[in-house]
């Protein structure tokens, strides 16, 4: 609402500025820039502060509302633990904002919520007094400055810029807000869970009792089953889609006509496109069984969330990656080198074989590492068709657990926040991250590395 | 070289041709062949999905004859909205069902009977009655939605060779249902219920429209968010960034940030909008800031592609009548590229639309009955649902998800062929 009132203030503005500036150029006064900047001018300065007060205010409100209102409440309602306060508090807001809970008739939860009622509608008022006061300066200012003096353009153009680029520096806020969080979280759960039990612990069973005195109420934090899940999993996946992958590319690139190609590329890439949930509901109701069924005719055992499952759905899934990259690589191999290879009588697999392959065998290797940390961080495939229990084994018919596995189970259950378990779940996000980074930093610039090198 | 050797290497040579002709034709079949096999897995995925899904789009209904009165709804004759909502609407279900067929006299079989209709066939009926009070006393025909089991008897996935006691659809009921055929009172229609209602418990009452409203918000917000701010990105890093470790850095990261699995983005969410910034959990308005931090990756690096492919003959020459270097790009560079810019944005809302785990770490995985109206509210989106049904072990759900994954796939083939389109119509040559 008030965010509104901004907006049509700042288009006042805009309209008031121009016509400004358009009745001085007509008075014969030579502005430097065009009109339609000063009006741009004028609605910067009518928007800018405003909406800095504003978005201020709204972050500070809730803090200050929480502590005038923890500030009315007796002093042993206020010693009560961080969380219990908050079951309080959301009572009182609860109970300001007309909603449902479960014990009305407090008295001193009313008066609270009276309290809290009471500031909230001060803050919005006095909120929206200062936020229009700012912004009506704001215009009056940003008129003032219309006049022969002012750059008008050249100021509307640095601002354009100084949004640009705090625009690209989100990009880096995304990563190091990725490492903090991650980082934090994880250092919390390594107070409590050592390090070498985590990397080096062979057991995982993250179920911590409620009461302290039941058995096996610490849980315990050993990743080694989990990382070896991740691993055999991602494996098998490999196993399916290199040489799927690679072989694909190799017939698109060299042998198929352009007309093959126009159709069996973009087909290949849907199977990239199709969301992930999608593959996990298809491994587990429709390949786990069949999986199952051909296992018990030749007399072996298949656990229905077997790795085999969920590794080769992933393998299909990741073919279209290891294709469409090792393509790119393959056609950017200069022709001299296949026409030399040709025409010393070598065939056209061999050319490929001898001297294609080993040529574009960086790019390739770049591809393969992009799709192994593909593999690695895929995380519905596994949900939904691997299993739950860590399992330390490299028998591809049982099931083993992943580490996306474990953190969708850790954190989607509800949880106090900084029970071990959830921290878990952070410190194997980190892992993962790590994992990932490293694989596509090397990737990345193998590719780079090597397609400046036919350039 | 003597004409002995030369004979010997033709003779060499030759002799080998057969088999490297024969290992060519082989390395061409493999590469043919992994093609065949992916596409083929291709139409296998998706023809499974949709056998088993295309059910789901038709409901069973079956013909009753209820009447109102108000001693089994519990209620006085005139009652208000309240009453009304809290009667037995059951109850006359029941007992319509009873008069249908009125030798059924054991308590075993009467809950089988009952169980031929829905669960969530009373809500039907207490809505038609909330609407239309003056129903009550009176006698009226009314379509309602079968049970889950019978409308798997009535699409024949019930194998009724099998001894009673291995399936949940018994003897009795396959004879009420047979019953009911003949007498024209069971009818298949287009499932409207699953378009128009959110989830449920019962599959023959869940529908999509909780999780389709919910994936619209987080998609807007995703939209608002990353489209500007990529192409803010892409703008400054191709056309005014100078070449410096700055720069590279966040060339670097950018490129990286693409190959972060999705599902760290969901802790970041979680870590961050929800535990640092106290954002409201489930919500849309989360969904979204994660999606676009996801998505932001993929539309830059598409829009600095289209940006880098108009040519520099057009900024030069509108350098050369004096525009300053902001207007090039705004009034000449930015138009032209556009085409290009938003394919790429399409495509990355085509991803954001089919993720599915960093939203689970932010909690949009409550069971979720109501349509969302509001960015705060909590909400689900469509591939969640998938995920939250596929995990049920009703089997009317497997068809639901099925169909679920149809609507999704639809939404998907539709915005990459509006990708495809632009393309298409909007390429140039330079």
């Amino acid at each position: 609402m008030l965010l509104l009132v901004v907006f049509v203030l700042t288009a006042c503005a805009y309209v008031f500025g121009r016509t400004r500036a358009a009745t001085l150029r007509k008075n014969g006064e030579s502005l430097h820039s065009l009109p339609r900047y000063y009006g741009y001018l004028t609605a910067i300065y009518t928007a800018v502060p405003a909406l800095f007060i504003l978005a201020f205010w709204s972050a500070a409100e809730p803090t200050y509302l929480k502590h005038s209102t923890t500030n009315t409440l007796p002093a042993e309602i206020r010693a009560l633990p961080e969380g219990e306060l908050n079951l309080v508090i959301n009572d009182i807001k609860n109970i300001a904002t007309g909603g449902i809970t479960q014990n009305t008739d407090d008295a001193v939860r009313e008066s609270s919520a009276q309290h809290y009622a009471d500031r909230k509608n001060t803050s919005q008022l006095l909120k929206s007094i200062f936020v229009v006061l700012a912004s009506l300066l704001g215009a009056l200012y940003g008129l003032s400055k219309i006049s022969v003096h002012t750059r008008a353009r050249i100021f509307v153009e640095r601002t354009i810029m100084t949004v640009l680029i705090a625009c690209s520096c989100i990009a880096i806020f995304t990563t190091v807000g990725i490492v903090l969080s991650v980082l934090f979280e994880s250092l919390r759960f390594f107070n409590k869970v050592p390090f070498t039990e985590f990397a080096f612990g062979l057991h995982w069973s993250p179920q911590t009792s409620i009461r302290a005195d039941q058995v096996g109420s610490s849980g315990s934090f050993g990743a080694v089953p989990i990382f070896a899940g991740t691993l055999l999993i991602s494996a098998i996946a490999m196993l399916v889609a290199v040489p799927f992958g690679l072989m694909s590319a190799i017939y698109l690139a060299e042998y198929a006509s352009s007309n093959v190609r126009a159709w069996a590329k973009p087909l290949l890439e849907i199977l990239a496109g199709i969301p992930t949930v999608v593959y996990g509901f298809f491994a587990a109701l429709t390949i786990a069984p069949m999986l199952r069924n051909v296992g018990e005719s030749v007399g072996l055992s298949v656990a229905s969330e077997s790795a085999l499952a969920a590794g080769l759905v992933m393998g299909i899934m990741i073919i279209p990656f290891v294709s469409s990259l090792s393509d790119d690589v393959i056609t950017a191999v200069p022709q001299a080198m296949r026409d030399g290879s040709l025409g010393l009588g070598a065939t056209k697999s061999e050319t490929i074989k001898r001297v294609v392959i080993p040529a574009a065998l960086p790019g390739i290797v770049g591809a393969i590492l992009l799709a192994v940390s593909r593999a690695i961080g895929e995380t519905m495939i596994v949900v939904m068709a691997a299993g739950l229990t860590a399992n330390l084994t490299i028998n591809p018919l049982e099931a083993v657990t992943t580490v996306t596995v474990q953190i969708v189970t850790l954190l989607t259950g509800d949880q106090a926040f900084d029970s071990p378990k959830t921290l878990a779940a952070f410190a194997l996000g980190l892992m993962l991250f790590i994992t990932t980074l490293i694989l596509n930093v090397i990737a990345l610039r193998v590719v780079r590395k090597y397609r400046e090198q036919y350039e | 070289m003597s004409a002995q050797d030369k004979r010997d290497t033709t003779e060499l040579v030759q002799s080998s041709l057969q088999r490297r002709y024969a290992r060519e034709k082989r390395f061409r079949f493999f590469g043919l062949a992994a093609i065949t096999a992916s596409l083929t897995f291709l139409a296998v995925l998706l023809i499974t999905i949709t056998l088993r899904g295309l059910p789901a789009f038709k409901q069973t209904f079956i013909q009753l004859d209820i009447t109102l009165d108000a001693k089994t709804l519990g209620t006085d004759e005139n009652p208000d909205t309240d009453a009304l909502r809290k009667a037995n609407y059951n109850g006359t279900i029941k007992n319509s069902l009873l008069a249908l067929f009125p030798d059924v006299k054991k308590r075993a079989d009467k809950k089988r009977l009952y169980k031929l209709v829905s669960n969530g066939a009373q809500y039907d009926l207490q809505r038609k009655v909330m609407a239309d009070p003056s129903l009550i006393g009176e006698t009226f025909t009314i379509w309602l939605p079968v049970g889950d089991d019978t409308n798997g008897y009535i699409q024949g996935n019930i194998d009724t060779t099998l001894p009673e006691k291995k399936r949940r659809f018994k003897d009795n009921q396959v004879q009420w249902v047979e019953t009911l055929k003949e007498n024209n009172q069971i009818e298949r229609r287009f499932n409207y219920t699953f378009f128009e209602r959110g989830d449920s418990r019962e599959p023959e009452m869940a529908g999509i429209k909780g999780s389709l409203f919910g994936s619209m918000l987080t998609l807007t917000v995703t939209l608002l968010l990353s489209f500007p701010v990529a192409v803010a990105t892409a703008i400054y890093l191709e056309e005014f960034a100078p070449k410096n470790r700055w720069t590279d850095i966040i060339e670097v990261n950018i490129n990286n940030l693409a190959a972060v699995p999705s599902i760290v983005f969901g802790l970041l969410g979680l870590a961050i909008f929800i535990n640092f910034f106290n954002l409201p959990r489930s919500a849309p308005i989360v969904g979204g800031l994660v999606l676009s931090l996801m998505t932001l990756p993929t539309i830059i690096i598409s829009a600095r592609a289209a940006l880098k492919s108009v040519p520099p003959s057009i900024r030069d020459a509108a350098l050369g009548v004096g525009a300053s270097k902001l207007q090039v790009v705004f009034h000449h560079v930015l138009p032209l590229a556009m085409p290009g810019i938003l394919t790429g944005t399409i495509i990355g809302m085509a991803q954001a639309l089919g993720e599915t785990a960093p939203l689970l770490m932010i909690g949009m995985v409550a069971f979720i009955v109501d349509v969302p109206t509001s960015l705060t509210d909590p909400a689900t989106v469509l591939p969640v649902q998938i995920y939250q049904w596929a995990d049920l072990p009703e089997k009317g759900f497997v068809e639901k998800t099925s169909a679920a994954i149809m609507v999704l796939l639809a939404f998907l083939i539709m915005m990459n062929a509006v990708a495809v389109y632009l393309r298409r119509k909007f390429e140039r040559k330079w």
